[in-house]
């Protein structure tokens, strides 16, 4: 039964939450502890710290973290599963209808003018990022380095991660 | 094919700290510029419309560049490459490691790494930018929207609906009068 609740309430995180990451946090906080009380807010927190700093999308680290501490291994694949599957059926059904439609003008035009858009919401995501990294100039100046290699050496992102 | 998408994606899951849109320049960087499957122009496509759905929007890049690429079952297979290895890490973690998470030297590796995130997506910008052409209509347009979401915290999904929508009706009067 908690499975299954689990499922649904991360079913629900999944499929309401646009914008990254980040915006499903207040969901989840919701579902999670005023709705259900399966966590206490510095638990909660806990798991959103160790979220952040392991590799890959904080919404999915910390569904399979919840899930683990909810209701053990299975708890942890049902949470996964359910917070992408609404990824999975809504980015099916817009493909679809984006190859259907991509000769249209009028579809050219929109995403004419969505592209720098979409361009200038990654730069702000730096932002955000760069208010939490840059804590002295140590960090600009490394920030700043990697931008030059990364830009103009062609050197593999990944490498510079580690 | 199947393979090397979920091996490009395992790897781009297990290496990107930092969130989902540190995943975006690796995942550029992958999918663009050495593999060649995508033009930087859809590779904005496919973020626009991972932005403007519901969900993380590295999964949601992942599931759209892995139907471009291979249909269905490439969709598949990059969805599991990009969560299998978050998954597995919390697991991990969750399990054995949890009582180490006030560690010090931990910490400082994961600060270390923020300033080279800040890089990485600048540099996206950057070579996305360069392919876009310089038009100073696309420049200010991207400008407006980096000041916007900084300044006024307006939602992402509405900047993407005014940019479509403004330039359909830009083109269409484009259109009459020529």
């Amino acid at each position: 039964m908690k499975i299954l609740q689990l499922f649904i309430s991360f079913f629900k995180i999944g499929a309401f939450s646009f914008g990254g990451g980040y915006a499903m946090l207040p969901f989840i906080k919701k579902e999670i502890i005023e709705v259900h009380h399966w966590l206490t807010t510095s638990e909660f927190i806990d798991i959103l710290a160790v979220s952040e700093m392991t590799p890959g999308p904080i919404a999915i680290n910390s569904a399979t973290f919840l899930g683990y501490k909810v209701a053990g291994v299975i708890g942890s694949i049902a949470a996964t599963v359910a917070v992408v599957l609404p990824s999975f059926i809504v980015i099916s059904l817009i493909y679809h209808f984006y190859t259907k439609f991509r000769n249209s003008p009028y579809v050219d035009w929109a995403f004419k003018g969505i592209r720098p858009v979409v361009l200038g919401l990654i730069a702000s995501a730096s932002i955000s990022v760069a208010k939490d990294a840059f804590i002295d100039l140590k960090s600009v100046i490394i920030a700043a380095v990697l931008f030059y290699v990364v830009s103009f050496k062609k050197l593999n992102p990944i490498i510079l991660m580690s | 094919m199947i393979f090397k998408l979920f091996g490009t994606f395992f790897k781009i899951g297990a290496f990107t700290f930092g969130g989902g849109y540190a995943m975006i320049p690796i995942i550029q960087d992958e999918i663009v510029d050495k593999n060649k499957w995508m033009e930087n122009e859809e590779f904005l496509d496919a973020i626009a419309v991972a932005q403007a759905s519901p969900g993380p929007v590295a999964v949601n890049t992942s599931i759209f560049v892995g139907y471009k690429i291979c249909g269905i079952s490439g969709a598949i297979s990059c969805l599991l490459g990009t969560v299998l290895p978050s998954f597995l890490t919390i697991l991990l973690v969750a399990v054995f490691f949890y009582q180490y998470r006030n560690n010090p030297i931990i910490d400082k590796v994961f600060m270390g790494v923020r300033p080279a995130v800040v890089a990485l997506i600048l540099s996206a910008v950057y070579k996305l930018g360069k392919s876009m052409g310089h038009s100073k209509a696309k420049v200010l347009i991207a400008l407006v929207t980096v000041l916007l979401i900084v300044f006024v915290d307006i939602s992402p999904i509405l900047l993407i609906l005014a940019g479509g929508i403004g330039a359909v009706f830009y083109f269409k009067g484009k259109e009459k009068e020529s």
